[in-house]
């Protein structure tokens, strides 16, 4: 069975997010005030194969580790695309 | 003659540049395939800038699963010298053969000019035949070159002399300047400037041929050791 996975990276706590911060700067000068701690990261979304959900996030996990993010400056973290399961 | 193979990613073009100056220095040069397996026979090892497999994800992340770059890992673990020039550098971070990472410039632009550096540590196959504090004008050519790492890492870089290179006038915001690290053992560096881009006056600089002949001779010199350390 194939389970919806989205995988987020983002920079770990600590390590400088130079776009974040661009972002953060541009905001008010298109009225967006109050807006503060603007992270950038990054956002894929898999099928993965897998014999129950668990399973598939522990799978996205481990590749997630290996290939999708870098550990040395950043976070991954999988979740089900399917709200509330 | 000493052998040196130049490796050659999709999507690297730096090879040729790499390859001429290491024929000018008087090396044996071959071009390496990705997808090579047995890197017998060479005496070092550089993997050019470029951008390796688009660069896609991350600079080097692709790039560390060539096939090649298992056969770099051994080569480098039994003593090989292994040099990675800007995107070569990155890919030796992301295959955790050096410490750190390379992030994007602090100014989210690419950077493209020459830069002063000075020599920080001689401890290396790219360095041993410079001197401490010795300047140096190199061009740098890159988006993701800020040099990150944890409290930890640096602190075990400057304890065992594994900065080889730092910039006079920061231009990424790399931590604390750095410009080029090395091993622990000083058989694999990486640095974010071109040397290869600095082999003559005619063109801005010949400041890169202490660092590359420091490279052609290190074989040798990592030979040399090896024999000093068999007869004690």
């Amino acid at each position: 069975m194939n389970f919806p996975v989205i995988v987020d990276v983002t920079l770990r706590e600590g390590i400088a997010d130079p776009e974040g911060a661009t972002i953060e700067r541009a905001l008010p000068a298109l009225g967006f005030t109050g807006v503060t701690n603007v992270r950038a990261g990054k956002s894929f979304r898999l099928d993965v194969e897998a014999n129950d959900e668990a399973a598939a996030l522990v799978k996205a996990t481990a590749l997630a580790e290996r290939l999708l993010s870098n550990p040395v400056i950043e976070n991954a973290v999988a979740r089900s695309e399917v709200v509330g399961s | 003659m000493t052998r040196i193979g130049v490796v050659i990613f999709p999507g690297s073009n730096c090879e040729y540049d790499a390859s001429l100056a290491m024929s000018e220095l008087g090396a044996d040069v071959a071009y390496v395939w990705h997808s090579a397996t047995d890197l017998t026979g060479f005496d070092g090892i550089i993997l050019p800038g470029g951008f390796a497999h688009g660069d896609y994800l991350r600079p080097g992340a692709l790039a560390r699963f060539s096939p090649v770059m298992e056969a770099v890992a051994h080569f480098a673990a039994t003593g090989g010298p292994v040099l990675g020039i800007c995107n070569g550098f990155q890919v030796l971070t992301e295959a955790g053969l050096l410490p750190g990472a390379l992030q994007k410039n602090r100014g989210l632009t690419f950077l493209s000019e020459p830069v002063g550096l000075v020599v920080d540590s001689t401890k290396s196959v790219l360095t041993h035949l410079a001197t401490t504090g010795q300047e140096l004008t190199i061009p740098i050519n890159h988006f993701s070159g800020a040099y990150t790492c944890d409290d930890a890492t640096y602190e075990a870089l400057e304890a065992n002399d594994q900065v080889v290179l730092r910039y006079t006038n920061n231009p990424n915001g790399s931590r604390a300047d750095i410009a080029g690290v090395a091993n622990e053992a000083g058989n694999v560096v990486g640095l974010m400037p071109h040397p290869e881009r600095a082999m003559s006056t005619l063109l801005g600089s010949e400041d890169g041929r202490v660092l590359l002949a420091g490279f052609v001779s290190a074989p040798r010199a990592l030979e040399a050791s090896a024999a000093n350390a068999a007869a004690l």
